[in-house]
């Protein structure tokens, strides 16, 4: 019995390998290791979401019209029956109450999206925190960017599409924010909506977009970011054992494998639990979209909620130049500021590099506390955000806590610019004092708790010693030293570049100078066997 | 009183009066489970009595704000005019009397009973014609109402300050539009003819009496309605459903990452 | 400086592997067999229930489940025995490679991204004779047409673009509104007097037309109208905005002017019109001024008066394009 099923699979392997070649790769691929660490899980719930996307959007394109004609309805739902709507709101209805199985569908596929792009920012996060941005990942870096970018606009034109009250409404707000781009704006509004708004092409069009061109895309960056992975090895976290130059972890097969595929089992099953258990997106609560109609609290699903909240707290800025209109308080909050984030966000290792001179390969991780300014740009940059969301929920915040729209607004119209540079300011004092604490366990040992008497009568806690891994854990880390600043050379001339190299220098200072030198084998000679 | 007696000689009063106590008893002893068919002489005499009655309460528990002869303050409105749909919508939710001088008289238990309410509303529309308490025979919606229909109106005309779902929505400077649910369909019509606080008035041109009943009959019917896709998680949009994503989905996804990532024993 | 010289303690290197209980214990590692089975056959259940569900749940049965409320049935039992069905797969597999699996850690060795000198050497030299070849260097006519009509074929398909839609010309300046034209209620369709109208009452309106079941979203999306009856002593408007006014009632479009959004907020007490989309708060009494929020301008007022049947009727076209701002929108 086991020999024959030896035979076959050997036979097997024969054919393919004679046609492709593909044993020699086969064989280092089924060698890759992968270190297991929870964080870097969370790429992998993304990843799993959007091949739960995948797999329940195609299931809603069997039912889904994407039209815009007028119908009217007829279905199950008895309290819209008789009213004029949408085909696309109509089928939406019908994949609701009509389908079997078909709400569950709809309900999947939309949190799965909630999912997706919460784990690809909270993935987002451990990379940047951790450094695993440095060379040679940028590329990925860029990549996964691009992925977050487009993973936003997919949502929305996801939830665009069953063309509900709620929806319209934001189809409207992105309507208004294409208009608003000075010089071509109404043209591209015009060229996007067939003509005026709403008009009867947007949701075919869009619908394209969703289900065929923005997916390709993405399919092809993830399949490049993966691949980059693969080739570049995964990053480690410091420890005993793990340097710059190996990576100590799981063989693809089998733990790997098992581990990998039952969690997209597993995510798949959490994301069907609240499928079942939690509603999402009642359209049929919102009703079908007419332009007079709205309801109180509307807001985007929350990763626009953000961008909502900076158009919410924006001043009633608008020029009016040369017989020609400027919305700055739709342009900046909706255009400009999102651009700069997205812009610094992907540009972010190379400014990293260039700042801290750091032009090396790095595939340890950095322990977030040991780089304190990056850690603090990091919570400056997502303090920024939740102040942004928070103005972007303020009338439901309002109604749930007794607070009024109006101080939420002013609230957070001041908090946008306090907020971050006091978090910048927080973190970077917590991350040093994180640095400080390292250093005393490292040279100190850990506090035991019990308390002897000394002969001469002193009483002196017992401290107990780090293991030599965990020393080397906290300790094995680099301290860069800043930047020098390239002077004014021997004849008093100021040299080309002077000037950038001084803002450099000054810069790196900022980042580089304050660090709790950590333990030297002199301070702990010094310090003898760890008494203090 | 003179006032009262100039106002009770105008042609209008007498049928405006004997329609509003009719209806005013007929409240009552409907509520009692009683039928009864009132004759003119007894409505009549219970009109006066309430009338003193609902003037005693007044005198007790409103004149200090809305002034003796319910002319109004400085605080507090003048109640000429407003009908006795105002004052059974405002005094039977429990709006008024108001607790504190906050932004908004809150929906709180009554402090007046049904007749105590009655004899007020009936004191108040001795001062000036103003819309009745519709009756029983007015809120028809079960027969007459149309729900989707109703469901039109309500997302044109209500949806923007009560949400769509029914459930209320902010208003400027913490100002609120209150939900729907859980309310008695008679207030419902009373705050649509009289536009009780920031609420405007929905006229009987602008909003027909059926289109009315067809409004109530479509919010009776979403609050009726049973759990299509699982907890509504408080119907109030993409907010909470963000926060469960992140909350409960991630948090539970994280922790099956970690479990899945610690070395078993 | 080195940071070598600093290091206070050498690598300890890779901690010795610890067994699990499953490596050594026969008795253990049966009882985590035990275990995997039993959480595949947690996930067979679910699709039982699954099938169950799909087949025999009518779908017109609600049940009462504490916390969620009564809920539909069979949406519910799918979902769940989905989730089963799916989750407990994984959960399985996990159990599996956790406790039976071999759990030695292995080190592998990375290698430096950039290629060997020799590689990086010889692909230079490559590309260089390449191109010699190609004769890019020399030709520069070759090069410079190419370099034309690689620009010029990308406006091919932008051109195709062209007829995704009209131009604008004057369409966004354009409403139903005219001198005339009915008031009529949004939905039901009929005409309005000013009588019909209390202080504080507001109706919601759109132009008569003549086949109101064919009104369009587009013209919706411009000519909807709110309007607001308040004491006529109240306004403070200039002599040609209170002569757009009749008898205290005023008309707004309901379009915000700053995305569009419908707005229809009204405080009858303060007098305040809110949009629920960015809260821009309007003062009625002053023509609709902002002043809360984000937008920058006030919603445009439409000119009303009265036809001799004492219906209400549009004035005159609106004065300005409503809705949110474009670049050829003039002040």
């Amino acid at each position: 019995m086991r020999a024959a099923r030896e035979r076959v699979a050997g036979s097997v392997a024969n054919f393919v390998d004679e046609r492709t070649g593909a044993a020699k790769f086969l064989k280092k691929s089924l060698n890759k290791v992968f270190p297991d660490h929870w964080s870097f899980m969370l790429g992998e719930i993304a990843l799993y979401s959007f091949i739960i996307l995948l797999l329940s959007g195609t299931f809603l394109t069997f039912w889904f019209v994407p039209s815009q004609e007028e119908l009217i309805y007829n279905g199950s739902y008895v309290p819209l029956k008789g009213v004029k709507m949408s085909a696309a709101y109509a089928s939406t209805l019908d994949i609701s109450f009509d389908v079997r199985g078909g709400m569950l569908m709809r309900q999947i596929h939309h949190w799965a999206a909630l999912l997706f792009l919460a784990a690809m920012v909270a993935h987002m996060m451990r990379v940047f925190f951790t450094g695993a941005f440095r060379k040679p990942r940028e590329m990925n870096w860029i990549f996964g960017v691009a992925l977050i970018t487009l993973g936003i606009v997919e949502g929305f034109l996801g939830y665009s599409l069953p063309d509900d009250l709620l929806s319209g409404t934001g189809i409207r707000i992105a309507q208004a924010i294409l208009q608003a781009i000075p010089l071509v704006g109404t043209y591209a509004a015009f060229f996007a909506f067939g003509g005026e708004f709403p008009g009867l092409d947007f949701i075919p069009r869009i619908y394209t977009v969703h289900v065929l061109l923005l997916p390709g895309i993405m399919l092809g960056l993830i399949t490049v970011h993966l691949m980059l992975v693969w080739y570049q090895k995964h990053t480690q976290y410091p420890g005993p054992g793990r340097t710059e130059k190996n990576v100590v972890g799981y063989p693809l097969l089998p733990v790997y494998m098992a581990k990998a595929g039952g969690f997209l089992f597993i995510v798949f099953g959490v994301t069907a639990f609240l499928g079942a258990v939690a509603s999402i997106n009642p359209i049929w609560v919102f009703g079908p979209y007419t332009p007079t109609q709205i309801s109180a609290g509307s807001q985007p699903d929350w990763y626009m909620g953000w961008l909502d909240g900076l158009v919410r707290m924006s001043p009633p800025l608008e020029s009016h130049i040369f017989n020609h209109t400027i919305s700055w308080n739709i342009l900046i909050p909706g255009l400009i500021v999102p651009g700069i984030m997205f812009t610094g966000l992907a540009l972010w290792p190379f400014i990293e590099s260039w700042a801290t001179g750091d032009k090396r390969e790095h595939n340890l991780l950095d322990r977030p506390r040991n780089a304190p300014s990056r850690t603090a740009v990091g919570a400056m940059a997502i303090t920024f955000t939740i102040v942004a969301l928070i103005n972007g929920g303020n009338d439901i915040i309002a109604t749930h806590f007794s607070l009024t729209i109006n101080q939420i607004m002013w609230a957070t119209r001041i908090s946008i610019f306090v907020l971050p540079p006091l978090a910048y300011v927080i973190t970077k004092r917590i991350c040093l004092a994180l640095q400080r604490a390292d250093r005393d366990l490292v040279l100190h040992g850990r506090e035991t708790g019990r308390l002897v008497m000394l002969p001469h009568g002193e009483f002196v806690e017992i401290h107990e010693e780090l293991s030599p891994e965990e020393a080397w854990t906290r300790t094995s880390h680099e301290q860069l030293a800043p930047i020098p600043a390239a002077g004014i050379d021997a004849n008093g001339v100021r040299a080309k570049g002077v000037l950038k190299d001084r803002i450099r220098a000054r810069i790196s200072k900022g980042i580089l100078q304050e660090q709790i030198a950590k333990p030297t084998a002199k301070d702990k000679l010094e310090i003898g066997d760890g008494h203090h | 009183m003179r006032k009262l007696s100039r106002l009770r000689r105008r042609k209008i009063t007498a049928p405006v009066l004997l329609f509003l106590a009719l209806i005013i008893v007929g409240n009552a002893y409907a509520f009692i489970g009683a039928t009864v068919t009132t004759p003119g002489a007894t409505a009549s005499n219970a009109r006066s009595t309430m009338v003193d009655e609902g003037r005693e309460i007044f005198l007790r528990g409103c004149s200090s704000c809305h002034g003796l002869n319910a002319e109004g303050g400085g605080i507090a409105p003048a109640l000429i005019g407003v009908g006795a749909a105002s004052v059974d919508f405002q005094v039977g939710t429990g709006r008024m009397p108001l607790a504190d001088m906050s932004q908004q008289a809150m929906r709180k238990t009554p402090i007046y009973n049904e007749e105590e309410t009655a004899a007020l509303a009936a004191y108040v529309a001795t001062l000036a014609p103003g819309p009745a308490i519709p009756g029983a025979a007015q809120l028809t919606f079960e027969r007459d109402g149309n729900t989707a229909e109703g469901g039109e109106l309500f997302r044109t005309n209500c949806a923007m300050c009560h949400n769509a779902a029914g459930q209320g929505g902010a208003l400027t400077q913490g100002k609120y539009a209150p939900t729907l649910m859980g309310v008695e369909a008679k207030y419902f019509y009373e705050a649509m003819i009289t536009g009780p606080q920031s609420m405007p008035v929905f006229g009987d041109k602008a909003i027909t009496p059926e289109e009315k009943l067809s409004i109530i009959k479509w919010i009776k019917a979403v609050e009726s309605e049973k759990g299509l896709g699982g907890a509504s998680l408080g119907k109030v949009g993409p907010v909470t459903e963000g926060l469960v994503s992140w909350v409960l989905g991630i948090g539970l996804l994280i922790g099956i990452a970690v479990w899945l990532t610690t070395k078993s024993r | 400086m080195s940071n070598k010289e600093l290091e206070p303690l050498q690598d300890p290197g890779l901690p010795a592997h610890a067994h699990r209980k499953a490596d050594h214990d026969e008795a253990a590692a049966n009882r985590a067999e035990r275990q995997v089975a039993i959480l595949f056959l947690l996930s067979a259940l679910g699709t039982v229930l699954f099938i169950y569900s799909y087949i025999f749940i009518e779908n017109n049965l609600y049940i009462y489940i504490p916390i969620l409320g009564n809920q539909h049935a069979q949406q519910l039992f799918l979902g769940l025995g989905f989730a089963i069905a799916l989750f407990f797969i994984g959960a399985g597999a996990v159990h599996w490679a956790k406790t039976l699996m071999s759990d030695t850690e292995v080190i592998a060795e990375r290698h430096e991204m950039r290629s060997s000198d020799e590689d990086r050497a010889a692909f230079i030299a490559t590309v260089k004779e390449e191109a010699g070849a190609v004769g890019l260097g020399r030709r520069s006519l070759i090069k410079r047409s190419l370099a034309l009509s690689l620009g010029l074929v990308g406006i091919s398909p932008l051109l195709l673009l062209r007829d995704l839609g009209p131009l604008p010309e004057d369409a966004l300046n354009k409403t139903t509104w005219d001198e005339g034209v009915h008031l009529v209620t949004d939905p039901g369709n009929r005409r309005l007097r000013p009588e019909d109208l209390e202080v504080g009452a507001v109706a919601h309106v759109l132009p008569e037309i003549e086949h109101p079941e064919h009104r369009s979203l587009n013209s919706i999306a411009k000519d909807a109208l709110l309007l607001i009856r308040i004491r006529p002593e109240e306004f403070r408007l200039d002599a040609e905005k209170l002569s757009w006014t009749y008898q205290g009632i005023i008309a707004f479009s309901k379009i915000c002017s700053h995305m569009g959004c419908a707005v229809a907020l009204y405080e009858q007490t303060t007098k305040h019109l809110l949009c629920p989309c960015h809260q821009s708060t309007f003062d009625v009494p002053t023509g609709a001024k902002v002043i809360f929020g984000p937008s920058a301008r006030p919603l445009p007022q439409l000119a009303i008066k009265v036809d001799e049947e004492g219906y209400l009727v549009a004035a005159a076209p609106f004065n300005q394009a409503v809705g949110p701002s474009f670049w050829e929108r003039k002040k």
